[in-house]
């Protein structure tokens, strides 16, 4: 039987994760395409996604011979280190204490190295490059969040069906205005999915030592909730802290 | 080609540590809570709650150290 607790926080976390990563391969893709031609664009992220192919097909199998208990832990450390990060990111940045993310500035950094690259013989080598190391680095970390949140029920295809969805509406979006996607609240997403992955690592991490945790899946969004409390509540005594100043920090 | 293999190392390890003494706290932290659980018999459940308790008072010093100290008001 489905259960929704489970089900919809799985979907949920890959589906905004993977949107994130897609954005940021999305925008070097498009500033390959515009510069240098759609064929090394769209060569470099083809042959990007055959290398995550085989990823999948030869990591995906290995997971099966995991025990349960022990790929939860695993998957639940990773979670804690990798959402933590997120988390603390997206926390300073609501805070003002570090720049927002601007695809725009990316999209017209990466649109100025091609141009000059484009003046060298191997430009489009180099250009099919840059979308390749785009599209399979995002694609590593989209593979990973589909693992970790998906592993640790057996939901690979549910996390896998968030993911592919991310990865459909961010290149129907994308391809149609044609331009980087700058108006997606890229902050919002990383604080929410950075608050779901240390919730998720937290609960898989406690479910792998043994815990019966009381409510069974639904402490996942006990966990959550005070995680969400918790954050809000640094926010606001980081922004009083701070002052009227944005101060940049690493 | 060696200089990309670094870059994708070095990519994949940034997914988990950005601050490196977050991390590094954050894995004490598991070790300690997951040593308690099975070394010394502590009830799992306490486990997780202690996990949670750490995590979030981990993520706080992270957050207080990068802040830096208070504005002074004038």
């Amino acid at each position: 039987m489905i259960d929704l607790a489970t089900v919809v926080p799985t979907v949920t976390a890959s589906f905004l994760a993977s949107m994130v990563e897609v954005v940021e391969a999305f925008t070097i893709v498009l500033a390959v395409g515009i510069t240098q031609g759609w064929r090394p664009a769209l060569t470099g992220a083809a042959a990007a996604l055959v290398v995550l192919a085989l990823l999948v097909v030869v990591l995906g199998p290995l997971l099966g011979l995991v025990p349960i208990g022990l790929l939860q832990f695993i998957v639940g450390v990773f979670l804690i280190l990798f959402g933590l990060r997120w988390l603390r990111k997206a926390i300073l940045r609501a805070a003002g204490y570090i720049a927002l993310h601007d695809e725009e500035k990316i999209f017209a950094k990466e649109t100025d190295t091609l141009k000059h690259h484009a003046r060298q013989q191997r430009a489009n080598y180099l250009a099919g490059l840059a979308s390749f190391k785009a599209v399979l680095l995002e694609g590593v970390e989209v593979v990973f969040i589909v693992i970790a949140v998906g592993a640790g029920r057996g939901m690979l295809g549910y996390a896998s069906l968030g993911a592919a969805a991310a990865v459909l509406l961010v290149m129907a979006i994308g391809f149609a205005v044609h331009r980087p996607l700058s108006q997606i609240p890229e902050n919002l997403l990383k604080f929410v999915v950075g608050l779901m992955l240390t919730s998720f690592g937290v609960f898989w991490t406690g479910e792998g030592l043994g815990a019966d945790w009381p409510g069974a899946d639904l402490a996942l969004l006990g966990i959550l909730v005070v995680l969400v409390a918790v954050s809000l509540l640094a926010v606001q005594q980081l922004k009083l802290r701070r002052g009227p100043q944005l101060r940049v920090v690493k | 080609m060696n200089a990309f293999f670094r870059t994708v190392f070095k990519e994949i390890a940034g997914l988990f540590v950005d601050d490196s003494n977050l991390a590094a706290f954050a894995t004490v932290l598991i070790a300690v809570v997951a040593g308690a659980v099975k070394l010394l018999n502590i009830p799992p459940l306490a486990g997780g709650v202690a996990l949670l308790v750490g995590v979030i008072a981990i993520l706080i010093e992270s957050l207080l150290r990068a802040a830096g100290p208070p504005r002074r008001k004038r």
